[in-house]
């Protein structure tokens, strides 16, 4: 960089002097070879990208799948689907308060907690008299709080939603409906984000002792809202729907050509808009390599996922849910992140917090938001889990699942550190992190080698991002 | 000789029984650069902080182009146009040239951002400036040279044409050789264009070099403003050491007073 440098006349005659060459990268269009550079030096330089993250999952897929019989097959993959669904859920919120630099441990039982009450609102018909005065309004009382708390950092998307929760307990709409208590569930969550969120922001505690201190509270109202006793949730068939359930054929195919044709559309658009305005802009070739990329593999997907997967009578085809579902959300946050302000903000308060606030940025409100997500995000990810275990059950959301969906934001390459990452990497690191037990279990080994590769796995990737880091320091 | 832009007259400022600045007058003229130079502890910072309105002023007055005003924030600073280069710069090292320049006043459309009008003002505004060491405005300023990212943070505070004047907090302190010349060039140049510019420095030389007119603070008090081409080195610094130089700077008696 610097030997690149070179002193200019000690004072310009006119204002003005285009040197040839100068921005030169800005202003003529990127063509493959170029393209191929770029990412090499990005790489280079510290930023690898999604690169660990889908070498890894390769590599473990080409281990597994030479040394089991079952690994590829589609049943089987269908099932690896489901089992990584809650985790990717929990990790696509986890990756907005990774990016600030911070952490919310209490992500698996706030996803619990929510799960307990929705379910609990389904069984019992009456969610007052079945869990009493005091949890009830103890629960109506928090989340009007955390309502005028979020109103007071002048956030106002997230109250919104809290109200909604608030309007839903008040009439019981919530009892009878699932998608209902589904929102139910998920406003608990924006309620549980949005006391964090204050908590760490406004009074500056570390989010680590904020989150670790309400992970065992929600531990605590999770028991109170199931009053010790799991539930079982497999009788309700859109909740049932949520790991089991397949989109039909055609939904997939639709579903495949909005994304595949939204992805060619904006990327092609693009292009001609930025070629237009004089700007760098990728060549046609590019955009359709890329685009026909996307096509094929997600073309693949959808085509093997179709395949009838039932071993009797009865055909088992089509996507699961619990994959469209995940990559639906991870696209609308994947606009939300790299196209709007907010998401430009929320990438330089996790840069440099201290710049972001200097220049005007609202820093408490961007983290009370952040936070929001991610417990929104994890009661949505409680939901699917809650359909995986069979329904809500005490222990739900305890235990691995926080460390593991952590882990799935990391390996997919968000930095601990703050200001690096992106949505898909929780899905791609939820996939790697959810094909270890999957595949021992097809070896019949037993937990413990489970969770000492998940582990081992986990150190890599935490050397993966503190080694580019270093590279990122010192290229400069 | 054209009218200061920003002049300051009679500033007094305390901080609890200590004051901190004495009857300070001071100016900035458009197109000029004016070096505001000082020993640790002689008011710059305060006198600075005073004008981009963090910290309140106790008495005196400030006339921004003739117009008597009141800055209490930094926001009415810079909505005059009064723009501030501090020496940690306050750059997200993981955003690129174009979103450090634009960070809290972006170009938008809705709740989306105008990436290539940001993209084209920003390469524009480095042109202007003759800015030729970068390659492309979608660096990342993690990626960047010392000097680079100076250039980035003074582009950043004149980005709009609204800003008239700017504040360098020691924009050379860690720069090398050749970055130095840069960055100094780089400062002659916004003069050139029209920009009231103020450059705090330690270092005579490059204040020797760059600036028109020299304000040397002695303890809380206006030593002596004096032309660049009226004065020596050794003069400046003796001004800054003593409060007076021969027959310019403070009276020997308030030079004692004040040591």
């Amino acid at each position: 960089m610097v030997s690149t440098e070179k002193p200019g006349p000690a004072v310009a005659s006119t204002p003005v002097v285009e040197e040839r060459g100068s921005f030169r990268a800005d202003i003529t269009p990127r063509g493959i070879p170029r393209a191929v550079r770029e990412y090499i030096a990005r790489v280079r330089g510290g930023d690898p990208g999604a690169l660990p993250s889908v070498l890894g999952l390769l590599v473990l897929g080409i281990i597994f799948a030479a040394t089991t019989t079952d690994f590829l097959s589609k049943t089987n993959i269908a099932n690896l689907l489901a089992q990584a669904s809650f985790i990717s859920l929990i990790a696509l919120g986890l990756v907005f308060v990774l990016l600030l630099g911070e952490i919310d441990l209490s992500a698996g039982t706030t996803g619990g907690m929510c799960a307990a009450f929705a379910a609990r609102s389904l069984v019992s018909n009456d969610l007052h008299k079945a869990v009493g005065n005091v949890v009830f309004f103890a629960l109506l009382v928090f989340m009007l709080v955390t309502i005028v708390l979020g109103v007071l950092s002048r956030s106002y998307v997230g109250p919104g939603i809290i109200a909604i929760g608030i309007i839903l307990m008040l009439t019981g709409a919530q009892q009878d409906n699932q998608w209902l208590a589904f929102l139910f569930a998920i406003s608990i969550g924006v309620a549980v984000g949005t006391l964090s969120g204050v908590l760490v922001a406004r009074l500056g505690i570390p989010s680590f002792i904020v989150t670790l201190a309400l992970f065992l509270a929600w531990e605590g109202v999770q028991l109170y809202a199931l009053n010790n006793q799991s539930i079982s949730t497999t009788n309700y068939n859109y909740w049932f729907g949520l790991t089991h359930n397949n989109m039909a054929t055609w939904a997939g195919w639709l579903l495949f050509a909005l994304l595949a044709g939204g992805y060619l559309a904006v990327t092609l658009v693009r292009s001609l808009l930025r070629g237009r305005d004089g700007l760098s802009h990728d060549t046609l070739l590019l955009v359709l390599i890329r685009a026909g990329v996307v096509v094929v593999l997600g073309g693949l997907i959808t085509w093997f996922l179709n395949q009838n997967r039932g071993s009797g009578l009865i055909a088992i085809a089509g996507v699961p849910w619990a994959a469209s579902l995940p990559i639906i959300i991870m696209v609308i946050w994947t606009l939300a992140l790299s196209k709007t302000t907010w998401g430009r903000h929320l990438y330089a308060i996790g840069g440099n917090a201290e710049a972001a606030r200097r220049a005007g940025i609202k820093v408490d409100r961007t983290k009370i938001n952040a936070f929001q997500i991610c417990s929104g995000m994890a009661a949505l990810g409680g939901l699917f889990l809650a359909d995986f275990s069979g329904g809500a059950t005490t222990g739900l959301g305890q235990g691995d699942i926080l460390l593991f969906s952590v882990a799935a934001a990391v390996i997919g390459g968000t930095s601990l550190f703050g200001g690096r990452g992106r949505p898909r990497d929780g899905i791609i690191g939820a996939l790697v992190i959810a094909m270890i037990p999957n595949a021992l279990h097809l070896h019949n080994q037993q937990e413990q080698a489970n969770e000492v590769i998940t582990g081992l796995v986990l150190l890599i990737a935490a050397s993966v991002d503190a080694i580019s880091r270093r590279r990122a320091r010192t290229a400069r | 000789m054209s009218e200061p832009i920003l002049k300051i007259t009679g500033l007094n400022k305390s901080f609890g029984a200590i004051q901190v600045l004495h009857n300070v007058d001071f100016a900035v003229y458009p197109g000029e650069v004016t070096a505001l130079v000082g020993d640790n502890g002689a008011g710059k910072s305060t006198l600075v902080k005073c004008i981009a309105g963090i910290n309140s002023i106790d008495s005196g007055e400030l006339l921004w182009e003739g117009r008597p005003v009141r800055i209490q924030s930094p926001n009415a600073a810079s909505a005059l146009g009064i723009q501030f280069v501090y020496q940690d710069l306050a750059l997200s090292d993981n955003l690129d040239i174009t979103a450090n320049m634009f960070l809290g006043r972006e170009l938008t459309w809705g709740p989306f951002t105008l990436e290539g009008r940001m993209e084209r003002m920003a390469r524009e505004k480095l042109t202007e400036l003759s800015v030729r060491t970068v390659s492309s405005v979608r660096q990342v300023v993690n990626s960047l040279s010392g000097g680079q990212r100076q250039t980035v943070a003074i582009a950043k505070a004149v980005l709009f044409d609204t800003s008239k004047v700017v504040f360098l907090d020691e924009p050379t302190a860690a720069l090398g050789v050749a970055q130095t010349r840069q960055v100094l060039d780089l400062v002659r140049r916004l003069a050139d264009n029209g920009l009231g510019v103020v450059l705090i420095s330690h270092n005579m030389n490059d204040v020797m070099e760059v600036a028109d007119r020299i304000d040397a603070l002695y303890l809380g008090r206006l030593a002596a403003e004096v032309r660049k081409t009226d004065t020596t080195h050794a003069q400046v610094v003796e001004l800054i050491t003593s409060g007076r130089s021969g027959d310019i700077g403070l009276s020997a008696a308030t030079a004692a007073q004040s040591a």
